[in-house]
């Protein structure tokens, strides 16, 4: 029980450090990008889903955050293809977070997933958009 | 070679140069926008005061991990051998845990010391995405339709992102 108790002291005071610097940089990012989504899509069909994804992927919060933030650009005319994309990465891709998820999970899982994840929510985006016009 | 950085930076863990440049990043945005500093370190405050006590949580969970869960155990369920019941497993570990990742990632990383898959630690994180007390809010701002195909697609998608993840980690 006392090796069981160390062992996890020692994975958290490892841990420590990386977890208050990744919080204040989302911190810092989410100062800096609140609000700023809706000037960032060009209003083009092709562009707007990339624009979205990479807007997810620097953002960081609950899923909830992402739906009501998606909701907003829904209604300034942005693409259901792009706000799709957009709340995608915002939980699957965390570009703020791989230093923290390469130091628990190794380097090249985080770079690999994060660049999986953000392909996948394209085609997950294009997937879905498709298949709800296709049954509407 | 010499190294160039400062005698106490060659101390200090990567981890904890992380922690120091990330201040030294809030030193410079200090000088140029000094109210967007503030309002980013109390919205910190307020996420790592959110955070502490899942932080305790998470501690418990690792440490009965660590305790409780042999390395054996951990691949019979999350291991390569473990099958159609692992990728079971994985799907509805990652729809029921909640929390965020940064709490995640030194359990899921624990999971892996003791045996996990790969394909099962991603999958878990991709289905993150698929949270049953969400799922109201997301029907109300884009509808019932909508959420229900989504969701679909990424229970899926899961699968095919942890096959490929694997593909390329382990390779």
């Amino acid at each position: 029980m006392k090796q069981a108790f160390l062992q996890t002291i020692n994975l958290f005071k490892s841990m420590l450090p990386m977890l208050v610097g990744v919080l204040l940089l989302v911190s810092l990012m989410h100062q800096l990008f609140k609000n700023q989504y809706q000037h960032w899509f060009t209003g083009n069909y092709f562009l707007d889903p990339f624009i979205g994804a990479l807007a997810g992927s620097i953002s960081f919060g609950i899923p909830i955050t992402s739906y009501v933030a998606g909701g907003e650009l829904l209604h300034a005319g942005i693409s259901l293809l792009a706000v799709t994309a957009f709340i995608m990465t915002w939980t699957t891709v965390g570009l703020v977070m791989i230093p923290l998820e390469a130091a628990s999970l190794g380097r090249r899982f985080a770079v690999v997933r994060n660049l999986l994840n953000f392909v996948f929510a394209l085609l997950v985006a294009m997937a879905t958009v498709y298949t709800v016009v296709i049954l509407s | 070679m010499k190294s160039c950085q400062p005698r106490f930076l060659s101390k200090l863990t990567g981890r904890t140069k992380f922690l120091f440049f990330t201040l030294v990043l809030y030193g410079i945005m200090a000088l140029f926008n000094p109210a967007v500093t503030l309002d980013a370190l109390s919205y910190f405050g307020v996420m790592f005061s959110k955070v502490l006590p899942v932080l305790g949580l998470v501690f418990i969970v690792l440490f009965c991990t660590n305790l409780f869960l042999n390395p054996e155990r951990i691949r019979k369920h999350l291991g390569t051998d473990s099958g159609l019941r692992g990728w079971f497993y994985a799907i509805i570990g990652g729809i029921i845990i909640s929390g965020p990742p940064y709490v995640l990632y030194p359990m899921l990383g624990e999971l892996r010391r003791h045996g996990a898959r790969n394909a099962l630690l991603a999958t878990i994180l991709y289905n993150r995405n698929v949270k049953i007390h969400f799922i109201p809010a997301m029907i109300y701002y884009f509808g019932i339709r909508y959420t229900v195909v989504l969701s679909l697609y990424i229970l899926l998608f899961s699968i095919l992102n942890g096959k490929l993840l694997e593909l390329l980690v382990d390779e």
